[in-house]
């Protein structure tokens, strides 16, 4: 069917799809929200369990990481500011480095998964571990909550995929450039996520 | 201009349409479908309870019937029945837009929730489910033998549908409204949409992720809510309720909407407080956020949040009584038609009105601990959902139907049916009221003998309830073919969907309108 656009102008459709992502984010938030519930219900509850549990994951993969993941999302904000130049080719470059970021996490995260299947520590799979039995519940939600981040890093990657490829066709320029802003706040968005996710998850043992 | 219904008659036209009216359409044929095979389930349970030894199916077939029928009535029906059927159709029309801001996305959304009803429907054509709608761990997780999995991923699927629709309504209420349409000078129908598409965005992923948690416990046998890993099958409770006590808001909120449009059109009145109407639209569904404690008062939930919680769920009843108050004033001295719509807004307004009451002695704690799990709360519920939500859907379907369908219903059959319809309501449920006080606990194919007489009116109550509900279907299908050509504006309502023709343009409206003056400007009588 041919597509009949409900919009009157190019600057009503750009805030448009503005505020549907803010509102998918707004989402997002909520979906993240029923996990870090579920996080603090059971920290307050077994406080010493959550410390053993942190004690088991490994450290500098998170927070290296932590700065791999941030470095990506600057590369991100410089592309949009290239774009804003009108320099496509920085803009293609800065794509390129930040989607090598997010794959150089996503390797980290599953290198850090495989460590933790060697060592017996996946519930549901192979878990053995010695310890407070409510430990499990910190290493499960560990599980869940990276997993469904990282899950968002693949949407995330393929979007940047999308943009590199428009970018490559000559679709952006100073004046037309939504899906960079767009992609932007997402992978951000992504991000944000990670900065609440690493203290939660990394570094209990190291505050008590 | 071309309408919508003669703009292709292809297959692939409806399957493939971006039409915002086209896909209305689609969606009422799909919850059409889904209703019929709730009230399926509710007729076999009725008939089951017509005598009080359980002689028609066994207890397991009847945990499987409720199941079903709260499964597919709240999830497949109620949810999405006024925002995806009424507001898909109407919300563009009402705010003069062409459409909604994310046409693909509005498609994708049905073909996202046939896929879940479609799973839904498998897992019940498998064997069924029998964990009630609810899905409390650890009998979910852990005991059941049921397809709770598959239901479960259905139910999962369906809800992105629903923020998909949420998504799209904020959108285009906020971005597409025609010029001088500012936000004080919204029908309340567009209010109530736009309240209920923000608990969709907001509540619906929550419950997304319990699904899920409760998915990975029953297939991996992991701790998050099994005790013996030191998790809490309350804490399935919380995150549940938080989603689904906001859904009661979902069901109830466009309902709200609907019948101010109706109240208004039919006294030819200004609806009375237009201001303090769209704000408590918005604090019932932000208060609606904050009261779902109210289901677990009796769940060791500690007693000082119950007190809370109880507070909290009294102050939803402020908003919702200026709303009943309203609409009786907007009635007053009017110059009343007892049309079809109307009858079934005088419907909701009573009926809503013995739910919220009834559900106030409900908020109340040391009410609730005598009252908790009996049919007192299945008739509270019910006449929030089906006497309220039903009634102002079928009142709002008759009222839009010649904007659908171009055609006029059979008025005096349409008016018999509302009254049917009202009378086998209050048939079916009032007795469950006093079934519920006396101490019959929901859930049981059997009960002591001395409920038979109550449950025997009850049943006779279904049967004249059906009645009523098979007879708009028909008249409906039949005014659809053969009904007489309604013209653009039968009922002389104001509103920009009544500006255009009957059936609606393709393209809605042939310039964009301009609006210059505050909804329902009914002239002063």
């Amino acid at each position: 069917m041919a597509a009949t656009t409900p919009f009157r102008s190019a600057t009503q459709r750009e805030s448009a799809n503005q505020l549907g992502l803010w509102t998918l984010i707004a989402t997002e938030v909520l979906f993240f929200g029923g996990l870090f519930t579920a996080y603090v219900v059971y920290r307050f509850t077994y406080p010493a369990a959550f410390a053993a549990g942190s004690h088991r994951l490994e450290f500098w993969y998170g927070t290296i990481n932590t700065a791999v993941l941030l470095t990506s999302s600057l590369c991100m904000a410089v592309g949009d500011v290239m774009i804003k130049h009108d320099r496509r080719r920085a803009l293609q470059l800065c794509l390129l480095a930040t989607a090598l970021l997010g794959l150089l996490f996503l390797g980290i995260k599953f290198s850090e998964y495989y460590h933790m299947y060697r060592e017996q520590l996946v519930p549901g799979i192979n878990y053995r571990a010695e310890g407070p039995p409510q430990m499990q519940l910190f290493i499960l939600l560990y599980f869940i909550m990276t997993g469904l981040h990282a899950l968002h890093m693949l949407i995330g990657l393929g979007a940047l995929t999308w943009l590199g490829w428009l970018n490559h066709r000559g679709r952006f320029s100073s004046t037309g450039h939504q899906p960079v802003v767009m992609v932007g706040l997402y992978w951000h968005f992504i991000d944000c996520v990670w900065v609440f996710l690493y203290p939660l998850l990394y570094l209990i043992p190291h505050l008590t | 201009m071309t309408s919508y219904l003669a703009a292709g008659s292809s297959v692939r036209s409806w399957l493939c349409t971006l039409d915002h009216k086209r896909i209305a359409v689609l969606y009422l044929f799909t919850v059409t479908f889904f209703f019929l095979i709730g009230a399926t389930a509710a007729v076999l349970m009725r008939w089951e309870l017509l005598t009080p030894a359980g002689n028609l199916v066994t207890s397991d077939t009847y945990n499987r019937l409720f199941t079903l029928h709260g499964v597919i009535m709240v999830w497949f029906f109620l949810i999405p029945v006024v925002p995806t059927v009424l507001g898909n159709f109407i919300l563009p029309l009402a705010i003069g837009a062409r459409d909604v801001a994310f046409p693909r996305l509005n498609l994708a959304s049905w073909y996202i929730f046939v896929s879940g009803g479609l799973l839904a429907l498998y897992a019940i054509v498998f064997g069924g489910v029998d964990t009630g709608w609810t899905f409390y761990t650890p009998y979910s997780s852990t005991y059941s033998n049921s397809h709770v999995m598959v239901m479960a991923a259905g139910i999962f699927v369906a809800g992105f549908a629903s923020i998909a629709t949420g998504i799209n309504f904020i959108v285009t209420v906020h971005k597409l409204r025609a010029p001088g349409l500012t936000w004080f000078r919204l029908p309340l129908f567009v209010w109530s949409i736009y309240a209920t598409s923000i608990i969709m965005v907001l509540a619906t992923p929550v419950l997304a992720i319990t699904l899920v948690l409760m998915m990975l416990e029953r297939g991996f046998g992991v701790g998050i809510f099994d005790p013996h890993l030191g998790g809490d099958p309350l804490l399935f409770q919380h995150l549940f309720w938080f989603y689904s006590h906001p859904a009661v808001y979902i069901m109830i909120l466009p309902g709200m909407g609907v019948v101010s449009e109706l109240v208004t059109c039919f006294a030819r009145k200004r609806i009375f407080g237009y201001k303090v109407m769209a704000v408590s639209i918005l604090s019932i569904a932000g208060l609606g956020f904050l009261v779902w404690g109210h289901h677990m008062f009796v769940s060791s939930q500690s007693v000082y949040a119950g007190l809370v919680f109880s507070l909290l769920s009294f102050m939803v009843s402020v908003p919702s009584a200026i709303k009943v108050f309203n609409w009786i004033a907007t009635l007053h001295r009017g110059s009343i038609t007892f049309a079809t719509p109307l009858l079934y807004a005088l419907g909701f307004i009573a009926l809503f009105t013995i739910g919220g009451l009834t559900g106030v002695c409900l908020a109340t704690l040391a009410v609730d601990v005598h009252l908790h799990d009996t049919y007192f709360v299945v008739a509270h519920f019910h006449y929030i959902m089906v006497g309220g939500m039903v009634m102002a859907y079928l009142g709002g379907m008759h009222y839009w139907w010649p904007k659908i369908s171009g055609r006029l219903y059979p008025e005096r059959l349409a008016r018999a049916a509302a009254v049917i319809i009202f009378l086998g309501f209050n048939l079916t449920f009032f007795p469950q009221f006093i079934l519920g006080y006396l101490g019959m606990p929901r859930r049981f194919h059997t009960y002591p003998q001395e409920f038979h007489t109550l449950n025997v009116i009850s049943t006779c109550g279904a049967a004249v309830l059906g009645v009523g509900y098979l007879l708009p279907l028909v008249y409906l299908t039949w005014s659809f073919f053969r009904g007489p050509r309604a013209g653009p504006n039968p009922w002389n309502a104001t509103g920009l969907e009544w500006q255009t023709d009957s059936p609606a343009p393709e393209h809605n409206f042939r310039e964009t309108p301009v609006v210059t003056g505050p909804p329902y400007d009914y002239p002063p009588l």
